[in-house]
């Protein structure tokens, strides 16, 4: 596979922002991978992360802020030969987005879900997010944020995803890693990915993130739910990177009539005679 | 000649199957038949009709000058006696309370008791229509068949025959020729229209009236390889069907006006993103919740400007369900061969309405169109003259496809570019000119002499094709009608050209406003004279459109 294959474009992300170890990292999964770039689809909301599609040579569906789950899905849902890999921000998935992501996780569709976690809106250039800790201070959070951090993971298990993971851009050889085995995973794999934000997260800074993280031991089971739930709680001074848990469960395809046959639906037709018939019983009675 | 009949009661009496049964053996019987609901929104009690008129001729308005009310309660006696004709009857339980003379007692309540089931009431109290109009109980079998469970078929069998017993013919039986036409109402027949277009994939959230479409789809999935898929919210809804549609998958969604302003980002992005959308709007009074089982026009300028921005899209007002059929096919050729969304104005009035119709014939096949020089380089938004880029899914060739809600380039990507956006403008905007091309002139219906010219839109077609020619019977020649159904962008020529030689101009629409009226003077300076306006939540009757004329041309 050509090296090139997945040429990267000029970016807009301020020179030392953590989406740069993200895109270097997809790059070289997708290479790893040796995935045709015409066969993968990255799909996007709005937001700093959500430009990570225009950098990436690959089919790209960048739409409205919030909104990557429901048309990615339905992209899987019509042609199950794309690989969907969606890429989104913290504000993106679990704030504007929030309902996708309860609900598509029931789905189960079998796409890769990688939210840029900088726990600060970016774009709009340092309001709190979801997950903006107790305290901070923002331009919108004036007195600093008074709203319970929102936690991704605990929410991803207990809403039945059976991928949910969490990296750091400062670990890119355990990102990759996690990327290849979330790409692989069959049905809805999120990893939740802590970044700095250079510009408008002063406190979750890449010295901040790099005292804190620590692998997750091997000794952990990522079939083990339990063991996952407990370790999903833990963010402050330890915060686990890695696989939490990894459990496939049925996907959407598989439980659906239509296409549990693993025929793409966009190759599929409608039988005149049976819409015949169908229009005939309107006459019947 | 046409009978009215209304069917009164409490929800959860079974009104809708007794309806859909009658009708059924009506038109069996050859008669063409037209079935109106009127529901509140509750699941059980309040008070809930349905309108059947049939006749040797097809009915296109509901009319409440009632030749029979069968009154399930007490309520319905109340409420509706004083549409009864004089020679009218009444058709009732033995138990109800009522000195009118046109009642026909039959104790349907004790029937029902000893057959071992209260609720075959409804089909004795059809046994006694059926004979009092003529007609045979031939046939009956299979059609309960389709509309009752098994084990239920036995019990109302018999509560038929009985109630056929009860009584002697009394309305001379009318020889029409529609037991070779179908039933269906506007709903059906804009899910049936989607499915002949090569519909792949239905989105939605459950709303009244509109939620029938995902049902009737949902039930035909499996046989037709369509995937109906109910989102957790509108906003879901139409974004996944835009994610079908990109990846290749025909694709639909269907809502009323509260969904349909969930929606409207999404559809700015249909619109700058290029992504063939079909949307049916069935509207229902609002705003917020409104009214949600009734029926309102009040939609189409919401619909025309909907979502930030300036881009093309087309509208289209169902008049019938054999245009609701017919355009609902259109408009997926319309989304897909322009890269827009085209919305479908529907309304609860056409979406309950049954109605005998021609059978519906399947579109010629239209072939997936090859992509052109596949190997060569391909660009999603290419700047072209008449503002169409060729379409191509992703992984249909090597070449990749991007769709961008930012403003892009011909790739795709993101642009800043001054001179990149009017580009990009203008050859959105230049489809429009095809689209004009395109577009439907409004029916005409009435006397091509006319001075008075009615204008409406949507699915009072029917009430005004029935007016123009109640009208034109007492004062011949003086009265013609415009429906539109192409509305936006609106299509001029027939209107200028009638407006010319009409006296007065009368509006006549479903809303407080006179948005169709509006729009018209907006786009052309035609005024309306006067304007007939109906905003209570029930439909628009030939009757009422008639008598209010006589009022406002005195």
């Amino acid at each position: 596979m050509n090296q090139n294959e997945f040429c990267t474009r000029e970016t807009a992300w301020c020179p030392g922002c953590g989406n740069f170890s993200i895109l270097t990292c997809l790059k070289k999964t997708l290479e790893k991978m040796e995935l045709e770039p015409h066969k993968v689809l990255m799909v996007a909301g709005i937001g700093q992360a959500a430009k990570t599609p225009q950098y990436l040579c690959v089919n790209a569906f960048c739409g409205l802020h919030g909104r990557a789950l429901p048309p990615a899905v339905a992209a899987k849902m019509a042609n199950e030969e794309l690989t969907v890999i969606i890429n989104t921000g913290d504000g993106d998935s679990y704030g504007e987005g929030g309902n996708h992501f309860i609900h598509n996780i029931r789905r189960n569709v079998d796409v890769t879900h990688f939210v840029h976690d900088n726990q600060i809106y970016g774009l709009t250039k340092g309001q709190a997010s979801p997950t903006t800790s107790l305290g901070h201070v923002t331009g919108a959070q004036a007195d600093g944020n008074i709203n319970t951090p929102f936690n991704p993971l605990l929410m991803a298990l207990a809403a039945g995803a059976g991928f949910v993971a969490r990296g750091f851009t400062g670990d890119q050889e355990q990102l990759i890693t996690l990327m290849e085995k979330a790409i692989r995973f069959k049905g809805y794999a999120l990893i939740d990915i802590l970044q700095p934000c250079v510009s408008f997260n002063k406190i979750n800074t890449f010295a901040w993130y790099k005292e804190r993280v620590k692998p997750i031991s091997e000794a952990h089971d990522p079939t083990d739910f339990a063991a996952a739930i407990a370790l999903a709680q833990i963010f402050g001074d330890e915060i686990p990177t890695g696989i939490l848990y990894q459990v496939e469960k049925p996907v959407y395809h598989d439980r659906h009539p239509v296409l549990k046959d693993h025929k793409p639906l966009i190759y599929k037709e409608t039988d005149r005679k049976t819409l015949e018939e169908i229009i005939g019983s309107f006459i019947e009675g | 000649m046409h009978y009215n009949l209304l069917i009164g009661g409490a929800a959860g009496q079974g009104i809708d199957t007794m309806a859909a049964i009658l009708g059924k053996l009506l038109k069996k019987e050859g008669y063409a038949v037209l079935t109106t609901h009127d529901f509140m929104s509750r699941i059980r009690g309040g008070h809930n009709f349905t309108l059947i008129r049939f006749g040797d001729s097809p009915a296109y308005s509901h009319s409440m000058a009632l030749d029979g009310l069968i009154a399930l309660d007490d309520e319905t006696v109340g409420l509706h006696i004083g549409e009864l004709k004089p020679e009218g009857f009444i058709l009732c339980d033995g138990k109800i309370i009522t000195e009118d003379g046109r009642a026909i007692k039959i104790p349907m309540t004790e029937m029902a008791k000893e057959l071992g089931n209260p609720r075959v009431s409804g089909s004795i109290a059809t046994g006694v229509l059926l004979k009092l109009f003529g007609l045979s109980l031939d046939g009956l079998e299979k059609i309960l068949e389709q509309e009752l469970k098994e084990e239920l078929l036995e019990i109302n069998q018999k509560a038929y025959v009985q109630g056929y017993d009860q009584v002697e013919p009394r309305y001379e039986k009318l020889n029409g020729d529609f037991s070779g036409h179908m039933i269906i109402n506007g709903n059906r027949a804009v899910a049936l229209g989607a499915l002949a277009a090569g519909l792949r994939f239905y989105s939605a959230y459950p709303m009244s009236p509109s939620t029938e479409i995902m049902e009737f789809l949902a039930s035909k999935s499996k046989e037709l390889n369509v995937v109906v898929e109910q989102a957790e919210d509108e906003i879901a809804a139409i974004n996944m069907a835009l994610g079908a549609s990109f990846a290749g998958a025909p694709a639909m969604t269907g809502t009323s006006g509260g969904g349909f302003s969930l929606m409207v980002e999404a559809l700015g992005l249909s619109g700058i993103g290029e992504i063939p959308m079909v949307i049916a709007n069935v509207q229902r009074p609002g705003p917020a919740t409104g009214f949600p089982t009734r029926t309102e026009q009040s939609d189409l300028r919401f619909v025309i400007h909907a979502s930030q921005g300036e881009f093309p899209r087309k509208v289209i007002a169902l008049r019938n369900q054999e245009d609701a059929y017919r355009q609902t096919i259109k408009a997926f050729r319309t989304a897909e061969k322009y890269r827009i969304p085209v919305i479908l104005l529907s309304d609860q009035y056409l979406g309950d309405t049954s109605a005998t119709v021609k059978p519906f014939s399947l579109p010629e096949k239209v072939a997936d169109p090859e992509p052109e020089n596949p190997k060569g380089e391909y660009k999603p938004y290419l700047l072209t003259e008449n503002g169409i880029s060729p379409r191509r899914y992703p992984g249909q060739t090597e070449e990749l496809v991007n769709v961008d809600s930012d403003e892009h380039d011909e790739q795709g990507l993101i642009t800043e570019s001054a001179e990149m956006r009017i580009k990009m403008v203008d050859k959105r905007m230049n489809k429009l000119q095809g689209i004009m091309v395109e577009l439907e002139e409004p029916e005409f219906l009435g006397s091509e002499e006319g001075d008075i010219l009615l204008i409406g839109w949507g699915s009072t077609w029917g009430p005004i094709k029935e007016t123009v020619e109640q009208l034109n019977l007492e004062t011949p020649g003086q009265y013609g009608a415009l429906v539109f159904g192409d509305i936006y962008p609106l299509p001029e020529k027939l209107l200028q050209e009638k407006a010319k030689k009409a006296r007065r101009i009368i509006n006549i629409e479903q809303n407080a406003t006179g948005q169709l009226a509006g729009l018209i003077r907006e786009k052309t300076g035609i005024v309306c004279t006067q304007s007939i306006l109906k905003y209570d939540g029930r439909p628009i009757s030939a009757e009422e459109i008639a008598s209010r004329i006589r009022e406002v041309t005195v």
